[in-house]
């Protein structure tokens, strides 16, 4: 699973080489650790409006390095672009140009937000114009982010300030090293729900969380991760996956739970456990998935069923019993995993696309019904992953799809597990019905 | 007279245990939290390579993650094995500490042969109920693969004298003691010392005794294969076994077996009988390598940790019986020990709801109702005024036992305790009483240890 490639142009005669030919000079990422500081440099934080200040204010207050003018030359660690009031196209020119010359002086691994409004509810067509212009200048700009910087956007629903919980929490995640995989996307930030936490590398401290499918790849990322935040972990795959899942259980310090989630009672069993054995429930990541690949011509019932019943079916039914629960009322999260082939579609992958886009219309769907209770669901879809799987995959076919995003490399199964953990934790309680892309800006289904 | 274990009494020692014992004169209720194994392999399959401790220590790893058990100090663990390494000596100490649990966990190992698994789960039970400790596991492991070999006794005793001797002359003294044939390794076997002869052999003459039928031993055989391959379908097992090696199912399990093929089978035990050679190797159970555990609480450490509490362990007892001199058939101990025990508790067969009878061969089980059945047995040797009585069938090995599955020696009792908790929570109440089962398993030297646990 290691990127050979990777590591020979990372150093010596092969950087050389690679530079000379101009072939893909992939980076070291700058990957979350507990303790880490939350950029590798000065912010400077771009804007006219009220929300721009406040913003300022805010990064201040976290013992930040902040910036309001650009100093030529100085090394930044992020830019923070904040588009808020925007009226018409022409608005956007004096904020972006102003920082253009800084993008030049972007420290490897920094980040570039920008913060606009959605354009979906904007009072004019001009005002549409303008926020929706913010999409297409963002994912311009993060294809022309170089060493591992990343630009990634937030926008927010009118009425939800800057400093919003979630805007906060967003803002705070795609600067810190947990986003290092997610590249040229927008959250959006639906209303001011949402609790930032008492420790910034505890943000899930007290919280029972239960991740499907997390006997291996992704799904045990998940896992440690989730535990590394301060989550109680039950885990739950398979029962022929149990000796793998019973050395992550023993990992995170968590239980085991060997079941067939696309059982009719799974989501009982689940609630069962986690309230029996931890006392309460807030959290579930819907990671278990399977693939039965097949071009249509040749697909079976054996092989569709399984997928649709594994990968959507299952995870519909088991919301339905937690959204019946009175255990799962406290502002609960629920985090799918889709895949970009539900989105730009897969070659082979009718079943499971079908599938994974399912997720994402669950989700949309589902969101409502949370709203209520203070709850949220979304969806993370993955792009080129190293795992087990992928590792499989033919040595020529992997070296491009690895290769085909702005990072120009596939991402770890840890950076999976970051954005879900962000979208599980209580400073996301303003993000919901999303579907959030880690994936390095793969050119797939952009 | 009260069955339920509480009114038992005994030296009066409250006041040299910790806080949590039980009032003096009375003992509490130990209970099953649950159990788990790794599925048995039929010997030279999946387990080939692996030692009774690395078995041992998955077993356990498994239980740890099924209930959350990491760091945690358990109050002690007991485990064991038949066939055991002189080099596993600390046998379950050093699984516990390969484990993720406390390495403050203490252990010790048992070994009372094929009975070993259901004296851990006996022992710690008790201690349980004195307050000694709040938590145990329970457990078993033997590998047939990976079984010791020994030097022979000549060469022991030549190796032994060469590392007393001083000098040259000494030792070269010593070792012209050797001959050719020490230099064989001596391999273990499942026979008797006294006998010679091996627990088959031995089972083939009790068969004969009690004249049960091929066609019986062969349907008990059929039966334990289709109850266990319907439990493994159910998903009874879910939460009772962890797989190892590649293995989801015990390997030795035949779903698709018939009585036409068991049939055809020869007889492999007995053969000197003729006609009344009856044991083939479809209605004894193969050498099987595997690993079991149980884990055991008081009701209040069940509690405190939000754990699940399927039965209590009521009673058992042991029995052995003169097999060297021919009385007794090897394995007839249980039919001793069960009599005791139900008088003890003022019950009767009638009154049990499950029977876990250990299916070492189907003879043995055959033999042993048949001894029940029998008036002059009854009246002559058990000291009654008739039969015993009979058991229901319809309650026997419901889930499948060893025929099926497969019989790891000490790793059985572990297997058979946490089905027949499990099998009794689910059962609850019969009659507006709790649920009752009896464990019954017979072990080589003529010996046999029996069991009663109650769902809670």
């Amino acid at each position: 699973m290691t990127d050979k490639y990777a590591q020979f142009v990372s150093r010596g005669i092969g950087k050389d080489v690679a530079r000379r030919l101009g072939l893909p000079q992939p980076v070291m990422l700058r990957r979350y650790h507990p303790g880490q500081s939350l950029v590798p440099g000065p912010i400077l934080v771009q804007g006219s409006s009220g929300g721009a200040d406040d913003l300022a204010a805010t990064l201040l207050s976290w013992d930040l390095d902040v910036r309001r003018h650009a100093v030529p030359r100085e090394k930044l660690g992020a830019i923070v672009l904040v588009l808020d009031e925007l009226d018409r196209p022409e608005d956007l020119e004096r904020p972006v140009l102003s920082v253009a010359s800084s993008v030049r002086d972007l420290a490897p691994n920094a980040r570039v937000v920008t913060v606009s409004r959605t354009s979906a509810s904007a009072p004019t067509p001009a005002a549409a114009a303008a926020r929706q212009g913010v999409d297409g200048l963002l994912r311009s700009l993060a294809k022309e982010l170089r060493a591992g910087a990343t630009a990634n956007g937030i926008v927010l629903a009118d009425g939800v300030i800057t400093v919003s919980p979630s805007a906060l929490g967003a803002l705070r995640f795609f600067l810190s090293g947990r986003s290092a995989f997610v590249d040229g996307q927008l959250l959006t930030v639906a209303s001011g729900e949402g609790q930032l936490p008492a420790d910034p590398h505890k943000p899930l401290a007290g919280k029972v969380a239960v991740v499907t499918g997390a006997a291996r790849g992704i799904g045990a990322a998940i896992a440690r991760t989730l535990h590394r935040d301060g989550a109680t972990l039950v885990v739950v795959d398979i029962p022929a996956a149990g000796d793998h899942l019973a050395a992550v259980a023993n990992e995170v310090r968590g239980t085991a739970l060997q079941l067939d989630i696309s059982r009719e009672d799974a989501g009982q069993r689940i609630i069962d456990h986690a309230v029996g054995r931890h006392g309460r429930l807030d959290i579930i990541i819907h990671n278990a998935g399977i693939t039965r690949d097949k071009l249509l011509a040749n697909m079976d019932a054996g092989r569709w069923n399984s997928v649709i019943a594994v990968n959507i079916a299952a995870q519909l039914r088991i919301n339905e019993a937690l959204l019946a629960s009175e255990h799962f009322r406290n502002a609960p999260r629920i985090v799918s995993v889709a895949s970009t082939s539900g989105i730009a579609g897969n070659r082979g992958q009718t079943n499971y696309a079908a599938s994974k886009g399912g997720v994402m219309g669950m989700v949309r769907a589902t969101a409502p019904l949370l709203a209520q209770r203070h709850g949220s669901i979304n969806a993370v879809a993955p792009g080129f992953i190293e795992t087990e799987m992928t590792a499989r995959i033919p040595f020529a076919t992997r070296e491009i799809a690895r290769r085909l995003n702005s990072l120009q490399q596939g991402g770890q199964p840890g950076d999976v597990a970051e954005a879900i953990a962000f979208l599980a934790s209580d400073a996301a309680g303003g993000i919901t019905g999303e579907v959030l892309r880690v994936c390095g800006q793969n050119l797939v289904g952009a | 007279m009260s069955f339920n274990g509480l009114s038992a009494t005994g030296p009066d020692e409250s006041s040299t245990t910790s806080a949590p014992a039980p009032a003096a004169g009375t003992v509490r209720r130990a209970v099953v939290v649950g159990g788990n194994r790794i599925p048995f392999a039929r010997t030279g399959g999946a387990y080939t390579k692996s030692s009774n401790q690395d078995m041992l220590t998955a077993a356990l790893d498994g239980l740890i993650a099924r209930f959350g058990l990491q760091d945690e100090r358990i109050g002690e663990v007991a485990a064991g094995a038949v066939l055991k390494h002189s080099r596993d000596f600390n046998l379950t100490r050093e699984a516990v500490l390969g484990s993720a649990l406390s390495a403050e966990t203490p252990a010790y190992d048992l070994q009372q042969a094929c009975a070993t698994g259901l004296e851990t789960v006996l022992g710690l039970a008790n201690k349980i109920k004195l307050g000694q400790i709040d938590s145990a596991i329970a457990g078993g492991v033997d590998s047939a693969s990976d079984a010791p070999i020994a030097v022979s006794e000549g060469l022991r005793e030549v190796l032994l004298d060469l590392n007393r001797a001083k000098s040259l002359p000494q030792r070269l003294q010593v070792l012209s003691r050797l001959r050719p044939k020490d230099l064989a390794p001596d391999a273990p076997n499942t026979g008797e010392p006294r006998t010679g002869l091996s627990m088959g052999e031995h089972q083939a003459l009790t068969t004969a005794q009690w004249k049960i039928a091929r066609e019986a031993q062969d349907e008990l055989a059929y039966n334990s294969h289709r109850n266990l391959a319907a439990a493994y379908d159910a998903g009874f097992f879910d939460d009772l076994l962890t797989p190892y090696r590649g293995l989801n199912r015990d390997s030795n399990l035949r779903p698709d077996t018939t009585l036409e093929k068991l049939a055809t089978l020869k007889p492999v035990f007995g053969k000197n009988l003729g006609a009344e050679a009856t044991m083939t190797a479809g209605n004894s159970t193969p050498l099987t390598d595997g690993a079991s555990t149980v884990l055991l609480a008081s009701e209040e450490w069940a509690d405190a940790h939000e754990l699940p509490k399927l039965a209590t362990v009521i009673d058992g007892e042991a029995a052995a019986v003169d097999f060297v001199h021919g009385k007794d058939g090897l394995l007839m101990a249980p039919a001793f020990a069960v009599p005791r025990l139900l008088a003890r508790n003022g019950l009767t067969l009638d009154d049990i709801d499950l029977f876990e009878i250990h299916e070492a061969f189907a003879g043995t089980v055959l033999s042993t109702l048949a001894a029940w059945e029998d008036e002059e047995f009854g009246r002559t040797r058990l000291g009654l005024d008739g039969a015993l009585g009979s058991v229901d069938r319809s309650k026997l090995n419901v889930n499948g036992s060893s025929l099926a599955a497969g019989h790891p020696f000490a790793a059985t009792g572990g297997r058979i305790v946490a089905s027949l908790a499990k099998m009794l929570h689910e059962k609850g109440q019969v009659d507006g009483r709790p649920a009752r089962g009896l464990i019954s398993i017979c072990a080589a030297g003529g010996q046999g240890v029996v069991a009663i646990l109650e769902a809670l």
